[in-house]
């Protein structure tokens, strides 16, 4: 039987280094697969955090030969098996064990998000035409790829100013919804540094559930952060007709 | 089944900091390369043509880098009257959401390829001066119907040969020119969001109808906005070669009819 060697991270917080594994390979096999292996045959005490094995549940997050991927969603035989195959943890975030992060800081950024606000007096009828854009951000499941692939908070630890693509994929669905009745761009600029991110779209290349994050909401935030902060003849525009322009 | 415990160095996580630290296999480095070349071949090239000041015009051709054409006889210009107009299509390409990414990756390896590590540096993304000036690129957008006009008008006097209708290779260069240029600039982002992307609800705005179908259709140029800023790169560049070649002698333009 064809046999690989996976490079997997093993540790904690005060440190850990890649322990090599060899795996037999069937058809079909996923990393995730060759993970469980690890833990069902070689070393039951790795900690892997998963749940659905069907890219639904965004929990199975980790860096597969350097590239931020759902593991249960990342088949063995598109990899190249000449070398280990290197699965460490998400970057962005602290190591708990082996290849499990601690994510709590993006729930407190969540929390942060003023919720859906219904305008007043609304007539709960939504269009098809008009729920299309904030459909495609609710698609995300919430796999962090995003936040970790992200250079701002990779690389450059900006986790107290920034929120990251994946909030500003929620903050788009909000600000797009079409029974909304809150602004929330002033925080997008001021709390959320909306203009941290540089637009290269990192993102958008990891994002499992293919969300266009960069062109589609960022950028989409972007513009209205340009109307409400940059530009005198929208801000004059809104001042003569008294409308908020949405 | 064998267990051994790996080499630590390149694998380890700790092997992730540093300028073009990763763990990528794949040939990361290889498209933001291709962009460094081709924007730099670009930019040395316009800027060499652009201060050359000759060359630019033959028959009823004349080369877009000059467009449009202001003081040729150096009345109270100095320089080549390129340069008087160089500023306005060089903000737009500068601050076009495409490009911004392109050279935030190739120039200033901000990042290089994803997941790949960055040189230690203070970073503000586009939040200080200068880059808090890439938010002013609308009005850049607006400034590119000025260009837009002039470039339609040196199309269509592609075709006019001493007052008579008539074609040359270089009469469908400039149109194909022109009409690229067009499409690149309603592909832009701001303008995706102008014509209707500003809207939270399409059904209960003025003109609701209308403007989603303009978003709608923007939306289409607009996924392929990096296709349409290259191709058009590449063919101004090639434009502005045909006429000066032809200019020089160098090569004969074919008159078709
Ligand atoms: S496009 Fe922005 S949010 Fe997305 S990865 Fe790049 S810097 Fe981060
Ligand atoms: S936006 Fe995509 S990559 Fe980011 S958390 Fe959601 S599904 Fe994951
Ligand atoms: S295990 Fe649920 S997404 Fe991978
Ligand atoms: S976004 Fe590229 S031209 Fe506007």
């Amino acid at each position: 039987m064809a046999e690989v060697v996976m490079a997997v991270h093993r540790g904690d917080a005060s440190g850990g280094k890649p322990v090599e594994y060899t795996v037999p390979l069937a058809p079909g096999m996923v990393v995730l697969d060759a993970l469980h292996y690890i833990q069902g045959h070689l070393s039951p005490d790795l900690a892997v955090r998963w749940n659905c094995k069907a890219g639904r549940c965004g929990s199975c997050s980790a860096e597969v030969n350097g590239k931020p991927r759902l593991t249960c969603k990342t088949r063995m035989d598109s990899l190249p098996s000449d070398k280990p195959i290197t699965v460490l943890p998400l970057k962005a975030f602290p190591v708990i064990k082996d290849l499990v992060t601690d994510v709590k800081w993006n729930y407190e950024v969540n929390r942060k998000i003023p919720a859906f606000s219904p305008r007043p007096g609304t007539d709960w009828k939504m269009y098809q035409e008009d729920v299309e854009r904030p459909q495609e951000f609710r698609k995300c499941i919430e796999c962090f790829l995003c936040q970790d692939v992200c250079h701002v908070l990779r690389d450059h630890g900006k986790h107290a100013e920034y929120a990251g693509p994946r909030f500003f994929v929620r903050v788009a669905g909000l600000e797009m919804h079409p029974l909304d009745g809150l602004s929330r761009i002033k925080g997008m600029r001021n709390q959320m540094g909306i203009g941290l991110c540089n637009i290269t779209k990192c993102c958008t290349e990891v994002c499992p559930e293919e969300i266009h994050i960069t062109d589609n909401a960022i950028i989409a935030l972007k513009e209205r952060v340009v109307d409400q902060f940059y530009d005198p003849l929208v801000w004059i525009a809104r001042k003569i007709t008294g409308s908020d322009g949405r | 089944m064998a267990v051994s415990s790996g080499q630590a160095g390149l694998r380890n996580i700790e092997a992730r900091v540093g300028l073009g630290a990763t763990q990528r296999r794949d040939l990361w480095w290889v498209q933001p390369l291709a962009v460094f070349v081709g924007l730099a071949a670009f930019g040395i090239y316009a800027t060499l043509r652009a201060f050359q000041g000759n060359f630019y015009q033959w028959g009823p051709y004349l080369s877009p880098f000059y467009s449009p054409l202001i003081d040729p006889e150096h009345h109270w210009w100095p320089l080549s009257p390129a340069v008087l107009v160089l500023g306005g299509p060089l903000g737009f390409r500068t601050t076009c959401y495409y490009y911004r990414k392109a050279y935030y990756r190739a120039f200033f390896l901000d990042p290089a390829a994803c997941a790949v590590g960055e040189a230690r540096h203070k970073y503000s993304g586009e939040t200080k001066f200068p880059l808090i000036l890439q938010n002013i690129h609308r009005y850049f957008f607006y400034l590119s119907f000025v260009f837009l006009v002039s470039l339609w008008r040196d199309a269509v006097r592609g075709f006019m040969w001493n007052g008579h209708f008539g074609a040359g290779v270089g009469s469908f260069v400039l149109l194909i020119d022109a009409a690229l240029l067009t499409t690149y600039t309603f592909s832009c982002h701001s303008c995706r969001h102008m014509v209707g992307g500003n809207l939270d609800c399409f059904s209960c705005a003025k003109f609701g109808g209308t403007r989603l179908s303009l978003w709608k259709r923007v939306t289409s140029l607009n996924e392929h906005h990096m296709l349409i800023a290259w191709t058009s790169l590449f063919f101004v560049a090639f434009t502005d070669v045909y006429v000066m070649l032809v200019a020089m002698g160098k090569i004969q333009d074919l008159r078709l009819f």
